[in-house]
């Protein structure tokens, strides 16, 4: 056999290892740039709460316009829960047991998780949309001419804002949600008021019930937040690059809630089946 | 200690932006104080890196670029925002903060870096936003603005701190002609009452030999020509009368480079 036919195996598998290899290494600079990223915002805390008037303006613009699609799904979500959730214990004549049932899956669970999904597409979407587009509009760059750091400026007020709105909003969700749940539980099906709110009153602690679920929502705000400013700091300068930059913290922020959700309840609910 | 009469000084710059292509190669060039020099070459031969290079937003990769009798490159990022504090960019489209009114940009570099009271800072902005024709457009948005009035805020921004050194990054691009000569026009006299210098980057030959002092041309990554608006007027070098003259072939060809024309036609017959 010639020697020059026998190189095109190894050239396809030669072309193929350097793929994977040429990804994985990409992965890991970016997975490096994110904490070095994410570093270098913590550093800019002081600067987003010394000028507190621009953190509060993202506190608006992250969490007051998230308002209204939090506490209509929250309303709806806890509407649904009242009523499948009442079908379900009825069956085990366990129907008083709503307000319990419905307290526990919001405040832990549905709270924390849905808010967190909602705020990555309503607030997390706009931040990296902003962000791409001042540094497509060379505003960040203008912003570095005038010797001002837009990881201070822009980056970290922005990051703040977030991780700030995340919790309250995830109260705010189970709060509507157990409202919905009343509603439907208490003025439609008949569910006995007292009992209603007695059970829940009783069944749920603050410590662990409220406070792991504020922890969650606490980390969701974080990691949906960072996603946020560094998929809009690191987009590429382009109509396109924008666009998908913005679909990156909607999928990745949504998983990243998901698996964080995951590990953080294994940890809340260790020894669980001993 | 370099020359403190010249603004800025480059010394055998080279830069590229992958390793194995030099953008630029061993740019020498001297920029008096007081003067307003352009840098003029084709779309993509560097001369926004040039500008990236005296504001530090690159780091040449051999020579040396002075700027205000400092190395740029041996500056750390606290000593490049010093530095920067002194100097004014234009950015091409103005790159004014889309969030602000007219009003808070021009405010926008007053407030980051001074403590003025704000009525004194409502005063220089007032007296900027005169300066450039635009102080009855204080409270529109950057959207509510031409091309020409956004880049008259800029250029009122870019010389809020009265900087010893503004940098235009293609003033003139997509201008209609009377915008044309009035950004023109402000460039030579803001330049001129702030007793600054100012660094033109810019393919518009006409409306810099009406503004400007001294002109380089720049080409593959070389300044192949160079002198006064009269030199280059009068210049016989086949480049410069190529881009004064606007000739579509010459020294910088047409054609990008490519096999030859029939190899095309050929290899498909074969």
């Amino acid at each position: 056999m010639p020697m020059s036919s026998s190189p095109v195996l190894p050239d396809a598998l030669g072309r193929g290892f350097r793929r994977i290899g040429a990804g994985t290494i990409n992965a890991f600079a970016r997975i490096g740039f994110a904490t070095r990223f994410f570093v270098a915002v913590l550093l800019q805390t002081p600067a987003a709460f010394l000028r507190l008037r621009l953190t509060l303006r993202e506190i608006y613009f992250a969490g007051v316009l998230s308002l209204v699609v939090i506490m209509v799904s929250g309303l709806f979500v806890g509407m649904v829960l009242g009523l499948q959730g009442f079908d379900t214990l009825n069956r085990y004549g366990a129907g008083d047991s709503l307000g319990i049932f419905v307290g526990l899956s919001l405040v832990r669970e549905l709270g924390p998780v849905v808010a967190g999904l909602l705020f990555a597409s309503r607030a997390g979407s706009a931040i990296t949309a902003e962000i791409g587009l001042m540094k497509t509009t060379e505003q960040l760059s203008a912003m570095e001419m005038m010797a001002v750091d837009p990881l201070a400026r822009i980056v970290a007020p922005r990051f703040w804002g977030g991780v700030i709105s995340m919790p309250l909003l995830a109260a705010l969700f189970s709060v509507m949600g157990v409202f919905g749940a009343y509603l439907v539980g208490v003025r439609l099906i008949g569910v006995d008021n007292g009992t209603f709110w007695g059970n829940m009153q009783a069944g749920i602690d603050f410590w662990p019930d409220v406070t792991n679920g504020i922890i969650k929502s606490i980390v969701f705000g974080v990691a949906v937040s960072l996603i946020a400013v560094f998929e809009g700091y690191d987009a590429k300068p382009t109509a396109e690059g924008v666009s998908s930059a913005t679909t990156r913290t909607v999928v990745g922020g949504s998983l990243a809630i998901l698996a964080l959700d995951f590990v953080l309840t294994v940890f809340m609910f260790r020894g669980i089946g001993e | 200690m370099p020359a403190t009469s010249d603004a800025v000084v480059m010394r055998g710059v080279t830069f590229g932006y992958d390793r194995s292509r030099a953008l630029l190669k061993g740019i020498d060039m001297t920029i008096p104080r007081g003067k307003v020099v352009a840098i003029m070459g084709g779309s993509g031969c560097g001369k926004t890196t040039l500008l990236r290079l005296i504001g530090g937003q690159l780091r040449a990769q051999s020579g040396q670029v002075t700027v205000d009798g400092q190395e740029v490159s041996t500056l750390d990022r606290d000593g490049l925002f010093v530095l920067r504090r002194k100097i004014g960019m234009l950015f091409q489209f103005g790159a004014l903060f889309t969030d602000l009114t007219v009003f808070e940009n021009v405010a926008f570099p007053i407030r980051e870096h001074t403590d003025l009271p704000e009525a004194l800072i409502h005063d220089l902005v007032v007296m900027k936003l005169q300066a450039v024709g635009l102080r009855g457009a204080a409270t529109l948005l950057p959207a509510e603005l031409s091309g020409g009035m956004a880049r008259r805020v800029a250029l009122a921004r870019a010389v809020a701190l009265d900087p010893m050194l503004v940098l235009y990054d293609e003033p003139f691009a997509g201008l209609d002609p009377i915008s044309l000569g009035v950004v023109g026009q402000l460039i030579r006299e803001l330049n001129d009452a702030l007793g600054s210098t100012s660094i033109v980057v810019t393919h518009d030959v006409y409306e810099s030999l009406k503004i400007v002092d001294y002109l380089y041309f720049v080409s593959e990554g070389r300044i192949i020509a160079q002198g006064t608006p009269d030199e280059v007027r009068n210049s016989p070098d086949p480049f410069v009368r190529q881009f004064v003259d606007g000739a579509s072939d010459g020294p910088v060809p047409f054609h990008y480079p490519a096999a030859p024309y029939a190899d095309e036609f050929v290899a498909r017959v074969a």
